[in-house]
């Protein structure tokens, strides 16, 4: 790239920038604000008084805070799961598949035992939620771990097997009775709904988020497992030179990972939806790769990302009474990403300048 | 990497409170929430809640022509607010209606089938709001259910088809496998059959109301599985198109899609939502609303009759002795003679469903789950 007489390039930091590692989420939040606010400028509206609006309806009052936070709540527990395996450069994009196979299990343990009680529903609902996400997740970490196939691939496609089982069961074996051949199971009883807080729809969920990231954080930093992910992440080689026993780690890391998105997804169905259905997932799986790479994986940060994308969501919808097309929310998301990833490069690599040689670049 | 960990986390502390800031700074400056000045009487406000966009050309399209002509009819009604593209999932479905209540609207207008547990939920913690919902079968003291008996336009577009069709195959795009599509599917192939005994209708299903690329693609293969008119159960007119492309025919839905694909549209089943919403809004405001199910079911389930189904007028490859067909038989259920589902009618598999002297129940239409003789395909979700 030639620039008057200069030419740019690029250079790995030896150490990175600790400088651009406090300002660059901010200036991505802000450039991608901006850049939105262009296009809404050019479309016809006030960028500021929407960004407000949006704002105010996300986290203005007590109802936008509680909605903000139901929608958070996934966003933090698949956010989580797929930074354990971020860590790790494991690239888990399967977390709307393993939501859903969560989803799956619990309902199953909530239709099977309708009678049950709370004392042990609850509990089975919890456990094979998360054994039903970790065991999907970990059906791509074995190939992964013994051939090396490639994960971003196999993590991908099992979200389209997982969401069409869901689909089959809804629109056939689980279909309620009761339902006019619509494709819903039938309401989980009490013991199987997960208590509601604050007189809102924010559930017991919330607790799961924040005791999942707490774990995390002590496991992650904390303990020798821990430093193993951290290394083996930062340097594969290296990890396995110094006798870590890698392959047993990405088996268990993605189990992990997937255990978190399965809990995800037992708290959705248990907590908001109190039944399976159709299209369960507004693509939480995916919102929340963006939720984990904005926090920098760090298990607190994602907490705090995911509300942010949480209001995102409602602000989005509450502008629309207004006149702004809903296709303005996943812009800025997608703008979001686009500058975290940008930002990222400048983290870690550094632009040059250097004087042109006169060599054609190509 | 610890420090830094926590400097992460600052930095986004530190980005949430600009983000407050910025947003507090915007709110003095920027324009003030629109809201009935002191000598302006305050309208009745009415909100309606789409699945896809209003300029969809199909289902969300019809409805909101249904919502502009309710604002054009009665100069009381606010009608103005309006969220598109809410997924039917509880956790943003309940969402929307409670922000639309929150707002102060009397009516809230749920048009699509997925919102209806949402739309129930949001009701019991707003009675005095008037909650609306179409094509489910809940209702409640402030919830009614409404929908149209979209099979006796679907039954006249059958007879269009079927009198069209040279190979004797049709096609047919469906959404989902729910009685909705399915009632309609059966409704059109007694329309086929009665036309032409001998043709078959081929489903293929999309999983969706709304994919323009996946419509199109299923209409391809019904095109290329023989098909020469293809029909649709999708609120896009890519079906349409796709038969255009090919040279082939087709009958749209939802809307007169002619425009969108002229060279192939014969005509479309189509909805006339206005006057009911109307005739809604003005009973709500009067008090005199009854949710009560009149039809199985749903409140009001309005048909040809009421004018809540129509077809389209007709494109020009049209013979006039279908249009004397279907004028025939249109009279025929307007006048409660007959209506599409009197037996006698058989299954798939030449069993007796509905046997001859015998009708289904409003119920059991809208319950429906079986695919009538003359139909290739199977009621099984998921497949690609």
């Amino acid at each position: 790239m030639i620039i008057r007489g200069t030419r740019l390039t690029i250079e790995k930091r030896l150490v990175p920038s600790s400088s651009a590692y406090l300002v660059i989420p901010f200036i991505s939040i802000f450039m991608a604000l901006l850049v939105g606010s262009i296009f809404l400028y050019f479309s016809g509206h006030e960028p500021v008084a929407v960004y407000y609006k949006m704002f105010k309806g996300a986290f203005g009052s007590r109802y936008g805070i509680t909605e903000t936070i139901v929608k958070a709540i996934p966003l933090t527990l698949v956010g989580l799961g797929v930074a354990l395996a971020f860590r790790m450069q494991l690239w888990n994009i399967g977390g709307e598949g393993q939501l859903y196979m969560g989803a799956f299990a619990a309902t199953w343990v909530a239709l099977t035992f309708p009678e049950g009680s709370v004392w042990w529903v609850m509990p089975a609902m919890i456990a094979l939620g998360m054994l039903a996400g970790g065991l999907w997740a970990l059906l791509t970490a074995i190939p992964k771990a013994i051939w090396g196939v490639n994960e971003i691939i196999t993590t991908l496609m099992l979200n389209y097997v997982a969401i069409l089982w869901v689909d089959y069961l809804v629109y056939g074996p689980w279909k309620d009775p009761a339902g006019f051949n619509f494709p819903l199971t039938a309401v989980f009883s009490d013991a199987a709904t997960l208590p509601g807080l604050f007189d809102s729809r924010v559930h017991a969920g919330l607790f799961f988020g924040i005791v999942a990231a707490i774990i995390l954080y002590l496991v992650v930093y904390h303990t020798r497992w821990g430093y193993e992910i951290r290394v083996t992440g930062e340097n594969p080689g290296a990890a396995r030179y110094a006798g870590m026993n890698t392959t047993r780690n990405i088996m268990l890391v993605m189990l992990f990972s997937g255990a978190l998105c399965g809990l995800a997804g037992m708290s959705e169905v248990s907590g908001i939806g109190h039944r399976l259905q159709h299209g369960l997932s507004p693509g939480y799986g995916y919102t929340a790769i963006i939720v984990a790479w904005l926090s920098r994986l760090n298990p607190f940060a994602v907490i705090l990302v995911a509300i942010l994308f949480g209001g995102l969501q409602v602000g989005g919808f509450i502008v629309q009474t207004s006149g702004i097309p809903s296709s303005m929310v996943y812009m800025l998301q997608g703008l979001l990403l686009f500058f975290v990833l940008g930002g990222e490069l400048l983290t870690g690599y550094r632009l040059n300048r250097v004087p042109a040689t006169g060599e054609a670049t190509k | 990497m610890k420090k830094v960990g926590k400097k992460t986390l600052w930095a986004l502390v530190a980005t949430l409170m600009a983000a407050l800031m910025l947003a507090g700074c915007g709110g003095s400056g920027g324009e003030e929430d629109k809201q009935a000045g002191p000598g302006e009487e305050e309208k009745f406000k009415v909100a309606f809640v789409y699945i896809t966009s209003a300029g969809d050309a199909g289902w969300t399209y019809a409805h909101d022509l249904g919502r502009l002509y309710l604002q054009d009819q009665l100069d009381w009604v606010d009608a103005s607010e309006i969220v598109e593209n809410v997924p039917e999932n509880p956790a943003d479905a309940e969402q929307v209606i409670t922000q639309l209540a929150e707002q102060g609207n009397k009516v809230i207008f749920t048009t699509s089938f997925g919102y209806m547990d949402p739309t129930i939920n949001v009701a019991q913690k707003y009675p005095d709001v008037t909650f609306v919902h179409c094509s489910g079968y809940k209702t409640a003291d402030n919830v009614g259910a409404y929908f149209g008996r979209m099979y006796q336009a679907r039954y006249l577009s059958g007879l269009v088809a079927g009198q069209a069709t040279e190979s004797n195959i049709i096609g047919y795009v469906g959404a989902h496998p729910i009685p909705e599509v399915i009632r309609g599917i059966n409704a059109f192939t007694v329309g086929v059959r009665a036309a032409n005994p001998d043709a078959v209708v081929k489903v293929v299903w999309t999983n969706s109301w709304f994919d323009p690329t996946v419509e199109k693609q299923s209409a391809e293969v019904l095109l290329d599985a023989g098909a020469d008119v293809i029909a649709q159960h999708m609120d896009s007119p890519a079906p349409q198109q796709a038969a255009e492309e090919r040279g082939k025919l087709g009958i749209g839905y939802n809307s007169d899609m002619r425009a969108q694909a002229p060279g192939a549209v014969m005509t479309s089943p189509m909805w006339e939502w206005g006057p009911y919403y109307v005739e809604t809004v003005q009973a709500i405001k009067d008090g005199t609303f009854d949710p009560t199910p009149t039809a199985g079911s749903l409140t009001y389930w309005g048909g040809l009759k009421e004018g809540l189904v129509k077809i389209s007028d007709y494109g020009p490859m049209v013979p006039e002795e279908t249009k004397q067909l279907v004028e025939q038989e249109k009279a025929r259920i307007i006048s409660g003679e007959w209506d599409v589902f009197y037996g006698p009618l058989k299954d798939q598999n030449g069993e007796v469903k509905v046997a001859e002297g015998q009708k289904m129940t409003d119920d059991e239409m809208l319950a429906m789950d079986w695919f009538v003789e003359g139909v290739e395909g199977k009621i099984t979700a998921p497949q690609f």
